[in-house]
């Protein structure tokens, strides 16, 4: 399969290493995101080692008000486009539960944020019959925890919106892949203690670009992450709320 | 940004120190946060050249994003965190090579613009430095200037071999070498002793763009120096079978990893004498030219990831040096003795000539032979002993020892071996006056002001 990529949030480390296994798939890329000195940078890399073309322009999350035009933007400048990976994400802080100020910027980029571009991209896709949406999730959302949970509930409204784009857009034959990494060695997580089996983000980007050859809705990264989760979630609500997670 | 407090080492695994690592992805980012800061990119220094104990050690390794080629030109520009490993086959397959490049390919840029690395072609094509176009670096201050050898030399001669010491080099531009074909042509001519090693070495007819010598260390006596040299040019695109498939289209070979380490005594005289007889047998037979992907003439070892396991947890030195051409033969010979009457074993030695001195105010090479060992440690007391041996051997023939390698000069060896070290104290205290840039080997030699 060809055809243009379009990645959002495209200066993250897990961002990176998906473009770069899209790029070494043939594909053509957007790189899109907020920060205009990395962007130039991570294209020309991209367009160097792979031989493909890669344009770049600003997007920003919470700017709902700029998705349509930006997207209308990005499939007239790359001709149409085969798919669309939602990569950007914001962690805040822990303190972001106590003020919701910092929480209310948590839920704006990873949830509101989001949920808007990606129903701009639904409605282009729709129509077309093809293409796949790829929503990078979190484990996070699958259970809330005293460490993170205004950042794991955005992300968790995210899994449940993706679940039900794609039970919207399967007629249409689009996919929509959920994607959740666990521990990731990237900037986000570089130095916290306490982090166990960390993969590195040329095997995630690997695994996110091959998804769509693949069956599966909802990606756990790495694999094992489904079983590690699904442990977390079964475990009662009596016990799980006098844990220290 | 989150930083990591661990104990780290460079390639020869000793020593080993705790030090704070930074790693920033973006390279707004690359710039020192802390009072004391060194660049480390990808750790292949062997000693403490990238180790700052108790202070930060900025790593490169997500900074590493090529930026323009232009493929007329043969200029490429990128992030000093990019390795050769990464640039290789976009180079090559445009028909275009590295100008200089050392025995391993997983190093960085920026690594090899702070060492000077040199290749087997520094006889004709001098070390890395002298092909680099340009430097943006990252100084004390924060600020980002542009240096090269027609702006700001001072500073662009300070970098190029200043062991990361005037700041974070930030990005390269480097000008390559045009090639026709992604293979080497090699030939390969035993030598009975070192006199004729040296013989082959020198002898202009049978010299080509890249040579090498590889030496039997356990050979004694009237033997001593026996050794295989390896000459070898990049092949041209005519002079290929068709059944290779393209000229530039050499895929590299599989790579294996050492799985553990090997216990400590799993090297010694007798199985490392094993290995020389049947390397010099196996090597010294091939005086017919033969051909060899760019891959395996230049970075045999590359194919074995994490080979340093082989020296046990306990790691090794590799003592590199040069002595200049007047005496390179006496000095190499005593050096060899020395080596030879410790009864100690390197596994491999390597003995290059090299040509003229770069302008690099701490470049290790200039017009001699360098011989490289790689010795394991396994009493630590008598290995510093025998090298401190061979360091008065080396200052006797006015020669010096190669700072990428090091982990155990003195500070007064090292004043004698550098003499221009003084010209790079001078920019050290325009630049950084609060010596902000220091390592552990600046600390323990005494570099540009360091000091514990």
């Amino acid at each position: 399969m060809s055809g243009s990529v379009l990645i959002l949030g495209a200066t993250s480390a897990i961002a990176r290493g998906t473009a770069g296994a899209f790029a070494a798939r043939g594909h053509d890329l957007y790189l899109a995101g907020r920060d205009m000195a990395e962007l130039p940078r991570i294209a020309a890399d991209i367009r160097l080692r792979y031989g493909v073309e890669v344009r770049f322009g600003l997007f920003d999350a919470v700017a709902t008000d700029t998705h349509a035009a930006f997207l209308q933007t990005v499939i007239d400048e790359m001709k149409g486009l085969c798919g669309v990976v939602l990569a950007f994400g914001y962690l805040g802080d822990p303190i972001a539960a106590r003020d919701f100020s910092v929480g209310a910027k948590v839920i704006a980029a990873n949830f509101t944020g989001a949920a808007s571009i990606l129903s701009h991209c639904a409605n282009y896709f729709e129509p077309l019959k093809s293409g796949f949406i790829i929503g990078i999730s979190s484990v996070a959302g699958d259970r809330g925890r005293q460490s993170n949970y205004v950042y794991g509930a955005a992300k968790g409204a995210l899994s449940l919106y993706l679940q039900g784009l794609r039970n919207r857009l399967y007629s249409s034959g689009v996919r929509v892949i959920t994607v959740k990494p666990g521990f990731v060695d990237t900037a986000m997580t570089y130095g916290l203690p306490g982090l166990f089996l960390v993969a590195s983000p040329q095997h995630i980007g690997a695994c996110i670009a091959r998804a769509p050859d693949k069956s599966a809705d909802v990606l756990y990264l790495p694999w094992f992450w489904r079983y590690i989760m699904l442990i977390i979630k079964h475990i009662p609500e009596p016990i799980f709320k006098r844990l220290k997670l | 940004m989150a930083t990591l407090v661990t104990s780290i080492s460079g390639w020869g695994r000793y020593p080993a120190q705790t030090c704070e690592l930074e790693r920033p992805e973006r390279y707004a980012d690359l710039r020192p946060n802390a009072p004391s800061v060194i660049a480390r990119g990808q750790g292949r220094s062997y000693g403490d050249a990238a180790l700052n104990e108790n202070g930060r050690v900025l790593l490169t390794e997500r900074v590493n994003r090529m930026l323009d080629f232009d493929t007329e030109q043969g200029i490429l520009r990128a992030e000093a965190g990019t390795t050769l490993a990464e640039i290789l086959p976009v180079i090559v397959a445009k028909g275009w090579f590295l100008p200089v490049t050392p025995g391993t390919k997983f190093v960085s840029l920026g690594g090899c613009v702070a060492a000077d690395v040199h290749g087997k072609n520094h006889h004709h094509d001098g070390s890395f430095g002298e092909h680099v176009l340009a430097l943006e670096m990252i100084l004390a201050d924060g600020s980002r200037v542009t240096c090269s050898p027609s702006e700001s030399p001072e500073l662009f001669w300070a970098t190029v071999g200043g062991m990361g010491l005037t700041g974070i080099i930030g990005e390269v531009t480097l000008k390559l070498s045009p090639v026709t074909s992604a293979y080497m042509h090699v030939q390969n001519r035993a030598a009975d002793n070192l006199e004729q090693l040296f013989a082959l070495l020198q002898d202009e007819d049978k010299d080509d763009r890249y040579s090498v010598a590889w030496i039997d260390c356990l050979a004694r006596g009237a033997q001593l120096g026996r050794g295989v040299a390896m000459f070898g040019h990049h092949a041209d695109a005519d002079y290929l079978p068709p059944s290779l498939g393209g000229p530039l289209n050499a895929k590299p070979g599989r790579t294996r990893a050492m799985p553990f380490n090997f216990p400590g005594w799993a090297l010694n005289p007798l199985s490392i004498g094993a290995f020389n007889e049947f390397y010099f047998k196996r090597e010294g037979k091939k005086e017919n030219p033969f051909l060899s992907g760019y891959d395996a003439y230049f970075y045999p070892l590359d194919g074995i990831t994490e080979w340093n396991r082989m020296y046990g947890k306990r790691g090794f030195v590799q003592y590199q040096c040069v002595i200049p051409d007047a005496t390179a033969f006496e000095g190499i010979q005593s050096l060899l003795e020395e080596l030879s009457a410790s009864r100690r074993s390197s596994f491999l030695a390597v003995l290059k000539r090299l040509g003229e001195q770069g302008r690099g105010m701490l470049s290790f090479p200039l017009a001699g032979y360098t011989l490289a060992l790689d010795l394991p440690i396994h009493d630590e007391e008598g290995l510093l002993g025998l090298l401190n041996r061979l360091d008065e051997i080396v200052l006797r023939h006015s020669g010096r020892v190669y700072l990428a390698k090091d982990a155990r000069l003195s500070s007064r060896s090292f004043h004698s071996m550098y003499p221009r070290h003084d010209e790079l104290m001078s920019i050290k205290n325009q630049i950084d006056p609060g010596n902000r840039f220091g390592s552990s080997m600046s600390r323990r030699l005494g570099i540009a002001g360091g000091r514990r």
